[in-house]
This record gives C-alpha cells, structure tokens and sequence, in this order.
C-alpha cells in the first residue's frame, strides 16, 4: 500500500474556497476552516480560532492560586484533572514543596483514568468523523463509567477541582479500591471491544490509513507533541524524557507509530489506554495510608521568580509557565496548550489531501478548543 | 551543568548575559538579536534545540519580556533565551523561520501584547477579533468589572 | 378560528386494516387490540394550537451546537447513558431544521455575530436553553474582557440551565420544563383568543 500523498496540482484560477464552521458538527467545538480545492484535492487552508477565546490567561492573574485551579479544569475540560494536576505542579515547583507519597499515588491514578476519558470520547469522535455512527455509543459508555468513578471520589463528573497545591482536596473514599478494581476490569474489556469494533473495518481502515501523513522531524518542527508526534515515529513522551510528579516509578510503554497517518495517530491512543491502566495498576499497589496533603498555608504565596514546567495531557505537551511576584496572585500565567501547537499543523497535513478527509484529518489531531484559544 | 559552560562558547558573537531560573538555565540576548541566537541554538549540534516548547511575553511593565523555552529531543536538555524589549514600541525578529511551530505563538503574542514580529509571513489577528481596541494581555488593560447585578 | 378547525376525525384503526386487506390472520400485535379502540373514541375534540403545541414539544430538534465544556456534558445526555431521545430529543447539525438552540458554553465576543445568525436562520417556532452559567451571565468569566456575559444579551432565551456544568440530569429537565412552557403557551394563547 501507498503511504505518499500526491501533491496538490497548483492551479489558482479555478480554486473553490469552501468555509467550513465556526458552528459545524465535526469540527469538536466552535472552529473555523477555509479551504481552497482543486477539484477534489486541497490546495491551501486555513484555520481561524478565537471563537473560544476567554482571556484565562489574563484571569489567572487577577485570582488566587487556589482559585486558579477551577480556571485551569476549563482549559482542556476533555481530561480536567490533567490540567490541574500542571498547574498545581508548576507552584509546587516555585515553591519547592514536597507532596505526600500517597497524594502523588491518588494524582497518578485519577490522571490515568482521565486520560482513559479523554481518549474514549476522541476514539468515539473520530470514529463519526470517519462515518461511523456506532462507537460514539461505546465510547461513551466507557467515559460515563470513569465519570462516574470520579464523582465519588471529587464530588462533580467534569469540573473536579480535586488536585490542590501541596496534594489533593481529600482522602479517597473507603470504597475506592474496590471501586476501582471493578472499573479497571470493565475498562479492560471495554477497551478490546472498542479497538475490535473499529480498527479492523475495511470502510474505517481505508478512510483512515495513509491519509494525512507527517513525518516525525517535520512534526517537531511544527511543534506537534503527545499521541500525533508519537504516530509519526518520535519515541517523546514528557513522562519519561522530564519525569514529573512520580512517573519514574512505573513500568510502562509509549506506544510509537510508523507512517504518521491517522491510523496511526488513532491506534497509538488506544494502546495508551491500555498502558495507562498499567500504570494505574502499579500506582494502586504502591498506595500506602499517609496524609494527603503537605502543610501549606490555605493562601499559597511562591516566592518571587518563575517557574515552567511541561506535563505530559491526553493531547501531548501540556506547559505552564509561572511567574510569581511573591505575592498570592500571580503575575503572569501562560499556558502551552497541546491542542494549539498541533492545529498548526494543520495547514500543511490538509495541503494535497482529498477534501472528503479534511473531517478525518482535523478529528485525528484531537484538539479541545478549550485550551487551543484559551 | 555542562551546558551552561558551553554557552559562552557556542555564542562568542552575541552579547548574551546567563542566569538561571530554578532548574533553567537562562540566556539573555538583546531583541535584535533573538532570531540569529535562535538560529545558532537550532542547527548548532552541541545544542540541538529542535523543539520550541513555549512563546510567551511577560509584561513587566518597563520592559516587555519575549521568553523562548526550548527543548533538544535528542540530547534532552533544555534552555530559556530571554528578551526584553522596550514597551512602547516592541520589536523582536521573528523564528518562524527556525521552527515552523513559532507561527502561531507570535500572532498570539502580537495580538495579546502588541509585539511586532519583524519578517512574520502573515501577522493576522489570531484569537481577538477584528477591530479590537488595544492589547489585553499588557497589565494596563483593565479587567472587565461586572456591576450589573 | 381555530376552534372551528378544532375537530379532528381519525379514521378508527380497525377499519382501516380491513379496508387494506389486512394482514391476514389475527397473531401478533394487531391494530384492532389496541387500547386506544376500546378507551378512547376515535375522534380527538383539541384546540388546534393545544394539538400543534403536543406535536412539537413531543420532538423537539436540538441544534447541535457546543460551545465550550458544557458540550461535553450536552452530548452525555444524548449518548447511551442517559439517551436524551427517547425525550423526543433529536440533535441535528443544521439550523433550518431545528427548533431549539442549546447555547452550550461560552459565549464570546468574536461567536455574537454567527450566534445571531444562526438563531435568524432557525424556523419559527423556535426555543432557546442556555445551559450552564456561562451561557446564562458569564459564569467563571465574569471579568473577562472577551465575554459576552450571558446569551440573553444577544438572543431571548426561555429555559436557563444552571450548573457548571450542568449534570445531564439537570438539561433533562431542563428540556422538560421547556416542553411545559410550550404547553403552557399554546393553552394560553388559547384561553386570550376565547376570551
Ligand atoms: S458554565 Fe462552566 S462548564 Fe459550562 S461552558 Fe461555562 S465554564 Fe464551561
């Protein structure tokens, strides 16, 4: 099989602009695409955003640390506790404070299970963007599970605000072990039938594979991170080349691709959920009874300086860049969101593809409007 | 840290000034010369750095703050290049040239901010929309104040 | 007059079959065991405007149209768990076919415009819920600079969910009280033109 695309033929004079949004049901949110086709190919788009745009960053600063974490859930509100797990890494860091062992445990295990989240709505999203109806319906199922999961443990299905500078809100409740064991075995199973159910259909396989290709140092060069740079061959997962929190204890793979193509930036997730019960797994075993929080005072001050720190979203390379002037505001918060970096590769994945894929194209890159306008 | 004592080496054209920031090491350049420092910390091989983790601008009110978190894939470390240009008329050579994936960080930071990226190839509006007043990024943009109640 | 037109003859089902030929035999769930034949008789004496009002509300059309996280909770409530259509709930992508407008999100300054436009394009009748507190006075964004605080600054909206999000529970019923309010309206409309 061919994995090359044909190059678009230039022709200026009879191209077609189609406008695709801001409101269009594929495009995950309120996004705008203008495209220009020969034909049936592309020969120019370009994405507009901001149709989201909410001035967190500047919000950030007229708030306190604690009170900016329930800003950060809203960023990239498809894994919230990733988010705030970032953020409140990042003042942790400025403020050298040590987290409790068991609070880190409790971290790791509702971030994996996030992650599982996450990718269970991109795998049913994907899948109706390539043209099927049914593995929405599954995907669904299995995030509600996790949903559900988390609103025992924090109180609320999406906006958990659980993570805290220096640990987390609460202890686990005391059924949580059984809980979980219970919802890592139907995750497992869900997970094999999800993967048996779409990724060996002919219609879902030729729609997908070889269609809209990067290679893995072009895609460095446009910034793409997390699962579409790791389809594209480039072993780079932040978990393991700047281990954060306590990944460096666990035993697990990052799933690599080969040809950069949506197969492959769609099969690399669903092997990272099955990696990301691993670690689930392990993080449970070496949960031991201790306080879960550090001591800190309830209105965390950092001392003067910056701070930037890189973790490792459902999307790819999740950054949080801090400056604090001492006080309990900080003065500046920038957010490095994953989902913006890749959409600029858009413009040159959709260059010379079939105008039919554009759908497939956009939905294989998983962006969350949320974080890319901020 | 070995690479903090390669720096000067690596830049003995450029008037650059090293710090560090926690776990960073930092480099500060002047503005004119932050895409030629760019440059040199891309293609030189003993830095490598293939990967532009973050853009951002910083307003410290006498100074605008451009700040370039870069990353080496393959020799894994890490460097910060700091510029700060005057805030009443900011002026920084664009890297789109360097790394592709700076594009869309500088029309952000040129809409939020109002830095020029000089050599930009299509400094739109990004997230504001048209005709928006001012930049609300800096710190003398006021916060919206909600009194409707 | 919509009184006079009030009276709406239905052909009693038994009849009908008959008359097609019917499908022979009498196994299975045939018409001529319904309920409604033996309860009810077969003509309905409603106000048209009554009869018009239970038509719609029994299938409304839902823009689908997210805005921001609360999206992610409004496509929840219409996926398998908690199965928003067997409300009569439908999403559909374009706007000339539907008759409400969840405002799923955030609005901002930049989206008021297509907001408008897409509310103009919509047929009347047509509803509109503002789920969440964002759509409902700007929520967690009071203080931005980019946010339009509240939809109904743009476009009259008729149910508000609050919430942030809103539980999937909580648009339900949302979208029951909604329903109500058609009701209610039509019933209303009826009594002010009797009068
Ligand atoms: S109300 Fe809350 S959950 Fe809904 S869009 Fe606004 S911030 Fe997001």
């Amino acid at each position: 099989m061919q994995f090359q695309q044909q190059p678009a033929q230039q022709a200026d004079s009879l191209d077609l602009m189609v406008n695709m949004g801001p409101q269009h049901p594929s495009t995950h949110g309120v996004f705008r695409l203008v495209i220009w086709i020969d034909g049936e190919r592309i020969v120019r788009a370009e994405p507009h955003i901001g149709y989201l745009h909410r001035g967190s960053e500047k919000l950030c600063e007229g708030e306190q640390y604690g009170q900016i974490i329930t800003l950060f859930d809203r960023l990239d509100y498809v894994s919230n506790l990733n988010c705030e797990l970032a953020f409140c890494l990042t003042v942790e860091k400025l403020m050298g404070l040590e987290v409790p062992d068991r609070a880190s445990c409790i971290r790791v295990v509702l971030c994996e299970l996030n992650r599982i989240a996450s990718h269970m709505l991109f795998y049913g999203v994907f899948g109706l963007d390539a043209g099927a109806m049914t593995p929405i319906l599954y995907g669904f199922r299995e995030r509600e599970r996790v949903q559900s999961l988390f609103e025992r443990v924090t109180g609320a299905r999406m906006m958990h605000n659980y993570i805290r500078v220096g640990g987390v809100k609460e202890d686990l409740p005391s059924d949580f072990a059984e809980r979980l064991g219970e919802l890592t075995a139907l995750l497992r199973a869900g997970i094999d039938e999800c993967d048996e159910l779409l990724t060996n259909n002919e219609l879902f396989l030729s729609r997908t594979k070889g269609v809209g290709a990067i290679g893995g140092s072009e895609g460095v060069d446009y910034g793409l991170s997390g699962p579409s740079l790791r389809a594209a061959g480039v072993a780079e997962d932040v978990r393991v080349s700047e281990p954060y929190s306590i990944y460096d204890r666990f035993d697990y793979g990052i799933p690599v691709g080969t040809y950069g193509d949506c197969f492959d930036r769609y099969y690399v997730r669903m092997e990272e959920m099955r990696q990301s019960l691993r670690i689930v797994d392990q993080a449970m075993e070496q949960m031991e009874p201790g306080p879960v929080s550090a001591k800190v005072r309830r209105i965390a001050r950092p001392p003067k300086g910056e701070a930037y720190l890189r973790t490792e979203s459902p999307r790819g390379d999740f950054g949080v860049y801090l400056v604090s002037d001492g006080s309990d505001k900080p003065y500046r918060v920038k957010v490095r969101a994953p989902s913006f970096a890749n959409l600029q590769a858009l413009q040159r994945l959709l260059r010379g593809a079939y105008v039919a894929d554009a759908v497939v194209i956009l939905g294989s890159i998983d962006i969350v409007l949320g974080e890319v306008d901020r | 840290m070995a690479l903090s004592s390669l720096l000067p080496e690596v830049y003995s054209d450029l008037d650059i000034e090293i710090g560090a920031a926690l776990d960073e090491v930092v480099v500060t350049v002047r503005p004119s010369d932050v895409s030629a420092a760019c440059r040199i910390a891309k293609d030189d091989p003993r830095l490598a750095f293939d990967y532009l983790r973050c853009l951002s601008v910083v307003d410290y009110v006498d100074r605008l703050e451009v700040v370039y978190h870069l990353f080496s894939l393959g020799r894994l470390h890490r460097l910060v290049i700091k510029a700060a240009a005057p805030p009443d008329s900011p002026r920084v050579p664009s890297v789109v040239s360097v790394w592709k994936g700076a594009d869309w960080f500088e029309r952000e930071a040129h809409d939020l901010f109002g830095v020029v990226f000089e050599g930009h190839p299509n400094p739109a509006p990004l997230l504001l929309y048209e005709g928006f007043e001012g930049h609300p990024g800096l710190k003398s943009f006021p916060f919206h104040e909600y009194d409707e109640w | 007059m919509e009184i006079a037109r009030g009276v709406i003859p239905l052909t009693p089902v038994s009849s009908r079959s008959s008359r097609e030929g019917g499908r022979g035999g009498s196994g299975g769930n045939t018409p001529a065991d319904s309920i409604f034949d033996q309860v009810l008789p077969n003509a309905v004496v409603a106000r048209s405007s009554e009869l018009f009002a239970l038509g719609r509300k029994s299938s409304l059309w839902t823009l689908s149209f997210g805005l921001a996280c609360c999206a992610i909770e409004m496509m929840s409530t219409h996926m398998s768990h908690h199965d928003l259509d067997r409300f009569g709930v439908v999403t559909w992508p374009s706007p000339r076919q539907s008759d409400v407008m969840i405002v799923a999100g955030t609005v901002v300054k930049k989206m008021a415009e297509p907001i408008k436009l897409l509310y103009e394009q919509m047929p009347d009748p047509k509803w509109v819920i503002a789920m969440g507190s964002c759509a409902t006075n700007g929520g967690p964004y009071y203080r931005s600079y980019s946010v339009v605080m509240g939809v109904d600054h743009l476009i009259p909206v008729d149910v508000y969910v609050p919430g942030c999000p809103p539980r999937p529970e909580a648009l339900m019923y949302g979208i029951m009280q909604l329903q109500e309010k058609i009701s209610e309206d039509a019933r209303a409309r009826g009594e002010a033109s009797k009068a």
